[in-house]
């Protein structure tokens, strides 16, 4: 078993027009079956960082290591949970999980057997024959959960992979990784722009700033589990780091945004039906 | 089924009317004698089975040169910037255009047609292969590499299945410019076909020989779509959750 070690990380985007610093001299260590969540604002980097612990993209300067060994490219190790699931359409539940089981050699009963205990790991074994079209969303993304597990990695990377979710199926969802998470105890790294979700799952938040990207505090959550998203105590750190966030936020804004934004509107709650003079 | 019962009765009804001469538009009845006939005395058949026989040889050549090297034109940049822009190039060129060149090279003989054949097809099918593996989502890939998959297992097992929607309409496109051409070469020059079969209709003033050949290239094209065709492209439908519930 092994962590991860985040040394020094720095990546830069050329676009057209300009250069963009997407993260900058990030430093971070990932003990061994800890669960960290890496949350900011789009454009912090947070998404280019998991994809460099991956190996799917290379950092410019700094390195990763996954224990002591130095992160080159994609590896069985390290699985990885995309946004949109990235399963494939052309196979069924059970064949989706099983693909990486064939890459590595599996005979076909091993691998059956594999795929079946990790679709149950999820509570979708009466799905396993179903093409993608005719599962949800939420149970896409258990899909693409035991496709990773099923690897049998060292490390878990998931890259908002709830975000295209409502609301309910992802308080549901995060009752299901953290249970999994305990049986398994794997590394975990999660990326999320979503607080409140961060603070749900995490052992350790990440806030991440943003011009350049970078890693800008980290809070250790110690809370019991399991949690849910509308604990007081979920609430209360939540907003901590959701402090933290807008002052970051707010740089930005007078970036990118015109001049005459007011992030904070009026400071005044009026009622919704309160007639302002509209028939002066 | 009623549709195409009227459309018969129109066509007996006008012809009937005797609008215009008999020679020059056979009524049904006489279409359906002079193809029984061609099965009769089997002229009808052979010549089916020789432009049958060049068109599938030639088909399945396409395809074997077409379906790989659409999918080297999508994934090696030089290549499509070198033979892509060629395949583009000629693809603009009807494939009759190829006889003169096919006569003077390979003479009156089979492999000339089988050359326009191939010609007219292989282009069609490398540009929709290329096509669909390049609208393939970079995501699926990166899923793929990360669970370690091998470049090899990367084509046939992630590129071409994700490919495949795109890989039948470029099966299918060549399989009707693969029709085109062969009837284009066949009836341009004489030997034992379907295309042959029309012109002799044509020299001998036999307008029923002509829309017989006619109805037999429109059945065997229903046929191939419905028989071959049809029932892959239902199974992608329904995998892919296209199909309208």
């Amino acid at each position: 078993m092994a962590g991860i070690s985040i040394c020094g990380v720095s990546k830069k985007f050329t676009g057209r027009n300009d250069a963009v610093q997407a993260l900058e001299n990030a430093t971070l260590e990932i003990a061994d079956g800890e669960f960290v969540v890496l949350v900011g604002p789009s454009g912090c980097g947070k998404s280019t960082l998991l994809n460099i612990v991956a190996g799917l993209d290379v950092a410019d300067t700094g390195q990763v290591y996954e224990g002591n060994k130095p992160v080159k490219e994609p590896g069985r190790s390290r699985s990885v949970v995309f946004q949109d699931g990235a399963l494939f359409p052309w196979l069924t539940a059970q064949k989706n999980v099983e693909f990486g089981l064939k890459q590595m050699g599996l005979n076909r009963k091993e691998r059956a057997e594999r795929a079946a205990h990790y679709l149950q790991l999820v509570h979708l074994t009466k799905f396993r024959e179903s093409f993608l079209h005719e599962l949800s969303g939420g149970m896409r993304q258990r899909v693409a959960i035991a496709r990773a597990l099923a690897m049998e990695p060292e490390v878990l990377l998931m890259d908002e992979p709830f975000s295209a979710l409502d609301a309910q199926t992802r308080e549901d969802l995060y009752v299901s990784l953290q249970e999994v998470w305990e049986r398994t105890r794997k590394t975990i790294l999660f990326v999320t722009h979503n607080v409140r979700e961060a603070v749900v799952l995490a052992d350790k938040v990440v806030l991440m700033g943003i011009r350049p990207g970078r890693i800008q505090t980290v809070f250790p959550i110690r809370l019991a589990r399991p949690r849910h998203a509308e604990d007081v105590d979920v609430a209360k750190v939540a907003h901590q780091i959701s402090m933290g966030l807008k002052e970051s936020l707010a740089l930005t804004r007078n970036e990118e945004y015109d001049e005459g934004w007011q992030p904070e509107g009026s400071g005044l709650l009026r009622p919704a039906d309160s007639v302002l003079g509209d028939n002066i | 089924m009623v549709f195409f019962a009227l459309l018969i009765a129109c066509w007996a009804t006008i012809s009937k009317l005797g609008v215009w001469d008999s020679t020059l538009f056979p009524s049904p009845f006489q279409v359906v004698k002079t193809f029984w006939n061609g099965i009769a005395d089997r002229s009808l058949l052979i010549a089916t089975g020789a432009s049958l026989r060049r068109l599938l040889l030639g088909y399945v050549i396409s395809l074997v040169i077409g379906v790989p090297l659409g999918v080297l034109l999508a994934r090696q940049k030089w290549a499509d910037e070198t033979i892509g822009l060629l395949v583009l190039g000629l693809q603009t060129l009807p494939s009759v255009c190829w006889l003169p060149l096919a006569l003077l090279w390979f003479g009156l003989s089979d492999t000339a047609i089988l050359f326009v054949v191939i010609m007219g097809a292989w282009l069609t099918i490398t540009t929709a292969i290329r096509d669909g593996v390049r609208n393939v989502p970079p995501v699926y890939l990166r899923a793929a590499r990360t669970m370690g998959t091998k470049p090899l297992s990367l084509y046939l097992e992630v590129l071409l299945p994700a490919a495949l929607p795109s890989l039948l309409t470029g099966a299918k496109l060549g399989w009707s410019f693969a029709w085109r051409s062969l009837m284009a070469g066949e009836l341009l020059f004489v030997s034992i076909g379907l295309g042959h079969q029309m012109t002799m209709g044509r020299e001998l003033g036999d307008m029923s020989q002509v829309i017989t050949v006619m109805g037999v290239i429109i059945a065997l094209g229903l046929l191939t779509d419905r028989l071959i065709f049809a029932p892959f492209e239902d199974q992608i439908r329904e995998r892919w959750g296209l199909t309208a519930k």
